[in-house]
């Protein structure tokens, strides 16, 4: 079919109203529950897990405060508790005073037992974010399964790569490197995974275009770099080579979220399974403009 | 996912992409019955042009909000601002909507949109728009609304929707082409359910299960 002449908005087209107001939610909160769950592994291996439960608690805070100051009517903000039957934002925003008030105990008494239940709750944090993108499926990049899985294993290399930038001021976290290296293998089958998904299935041309340019910086330093720093600094216990593959790591995430919210989000748009015969002439075959067709397997 | 909704009523639109031949009245009758500021537009018109001269074929195809029975901005919506009436229309109550705009990303039909600030059609407010203006709609989700102050309507005066152009939708009322058609597609004797009986329609993206309100008929018998 030759490709049609679109006019108006019957293509898909990037979303414009969640900014990098609204991507620093999942970039700081994703990273902040993921410091949360990362923070019993520092424990663990004899470093202080408290600095890491009080970043991370920062750091989710940074993300509700950054969608508060998005939101239309932030002096209703309250109103968001109200569906938690359905909806994972009410969900997210119900699990956040736990994961402040559990996080904070941890922090103030350093028991073991809140920062375990910080650890959880960080966990179910990350979750509930990556069901609100799934929920809304007027955005093909994020209404499936696989983007809940990279999501949600993004969030935990991130607080792992945090950790491990922190292994400068507590040597004993090296063998950390090893867990970053298997997370970010995890990382790395999550987002082949669903960039398969997304050809498998189709999806519109600039989602695509969008993750075909930001794909080799995350794949060679998100990835390939970040584990093989992480793997130096755990073998050779260089402790800045641990960070270095840290930082790689962390900002890697950060930026696939950006990528993922602000870029590759493209609405649904339309289409027509033929078009209508009009007056005296025969139907025509029908169309999906602005979408990449489903790849045959 | 579905809405637990008990209907005894849904109304519904048919649009027959054969007659519609992409005037924009429905545009223009919609802005005037709802005062939507510049940019924003409940119903519209898109103008596809499809084939190779000299085989070319352009097809009108009116969208909006499709008051689906299952919404998924009814499910995302965080404040229950959005909500699923008895007789199919989805409405947005402002006075709880915070503007989050994840029901804008939910909708398939991009059919919602949230304006921050108020804007004019000539930057300063025109009388007649200082007049119509609506500050509980700055920062909220807005969309169509079936016009559902004339569907209320006929509840009180015993019209129906659809037939009686006083209940009946501004675009609906306003087709120049009888293109556009509104019913209760309940009720086996409306107009809509008799026209959809004897035609060919479809309904857009129907594999994401919104089970939305808005059918297109492509064949069959006209009106």
């Amino acid at each position: 079919m030759n490709e049609a002449r679109i006019l108006d908005r019957t293509v898909p087209r990037q979303q414009q109203e969640w900014d990098i107001k609204g991507a620093l939610n999942f970039i700081l909160g994703g990273a902040g529950s993921g410091l949360l769950v990362a923070a019993p592994f520092a424990a663990m291996l004899r470093a202080d897990p408290r600095p890491f439960v009080a970043l991370g608690l920062v750091l989710v805070a940074g993300g509700l405060f950054s969608v508060w100051l998005k939101i239309g009517r932030p002096w209703r903000a309250f109103h968001v508790v109200r569906r938690p039957s359905t909806s994972w934002m009410t969900r997210e925003a119900l699990i956040a005073p736990f994961l402040f008030a559990a996080g904070a105990l941890g922090v103030f008494s350093g028991a073991p037992l809140f920062i375990l239940v910080a650890a959880l709750l960080g966990a179910l944090y990350a979750y509930a974010q990556a069901r609100i993108l799934k929920a809304n499926i007027g955005i093909s990049a994020w209404r499936r399964w696989s983007c809940v899985a990279l999501i949600v294993v993004t969030a935990v290399v991130e607080g792992v790569g945090i950790v491990a930038f922190a292994s400068p001021f507590w040597p004993s976290l090296a063998p950390l490197g090893f867990l970053l290296a298997a997370l970010i293998v995890a990382r790395y089958i999550a987002w082949t995974n669903y960039i398969a998904d997304l050809r498998r299935t189709g999806a519109p041309k600039g989602t695509l275009q969008a993750f075909d340019v930001f794909a080799p910086r995350f794949l060679i330093l998100g990835h390939a770099a970040a584990a093989v720093f992480a793997l130096i600094g755990a073998i050779g216990h260089y402790p800045a080579a641990l960070a270095l593959g840290g930082a790689f790591a962390a900002v890697g995430g950060a930026l696939f979220k950006y990528t993922l919210v602000c870029r590759a989000a493209f609405t649904q748009g339309f289409s027509l399974p033929r078009t209508p015969a009009r007056g005296r002439g025969k139907p025509g075959p029908g169309l999906r403009p602005g979408w990449e067709p489903p790849q045959a397997n | 996912m579905s809405a637990q909704v008990n209907q005894d009523k849904r109304y519904v639109m048919a649009i027959d992409l054969r007659r519609c031949v992409g005037c924009q009245t429905c545009t223009a009758a919609c802005k005037n019955a709802n005062a939507t500021p510049p940019g924003v537009q409940w119903r519209r018109v898109l103008d596809i042009e499809t084939g190779e001269f000299p085989d070319v074929q352009r097809t009108f195809m009116p969208v909006g909000c499709m008051h689906c029975a299952n919404p998924p901005c009814m499910h995302v919506c965080p404040t229950t601002a959005t909500k699923l009436r008895a007789d199919g229309l989805v409405t947005i109550d402002y006075d709880i909507c915070i503007g989050c705009a994840n029901c804008v990303m939910a909708c398939p039909y991009d059919a919602r949109s949230i304006q921050h600030i108020a804007k004019y059609a000539y930057g300063v407010p025109m009388k007649s728009e200082e007049a119509r203006f609506e500050p509980e709609r700055l920062g909220v989700a807005t969309k169509c609304t079936f016009c559902k102050d004339r569907i209320d309507l006929a509840a009180k005066t015993g019209q129906t929707p659809g037939v009686d152009p006083e209940v009946t939708p501004a675009c609906v009322n306003s087709c120049i082409s009888d293109a556009m058609h509104f019913g209760d597609i309940k009720d086996p004797n409306s107009n809509v359910s008799k026209l959809l009986a004897k035609t060919e329609h479809f309904r857009m993206h129907e594999e994401l299960g919104t089970d939305p309100s808005i059918y297109y008929i492509l064949d069959g018998e006209e009106a």
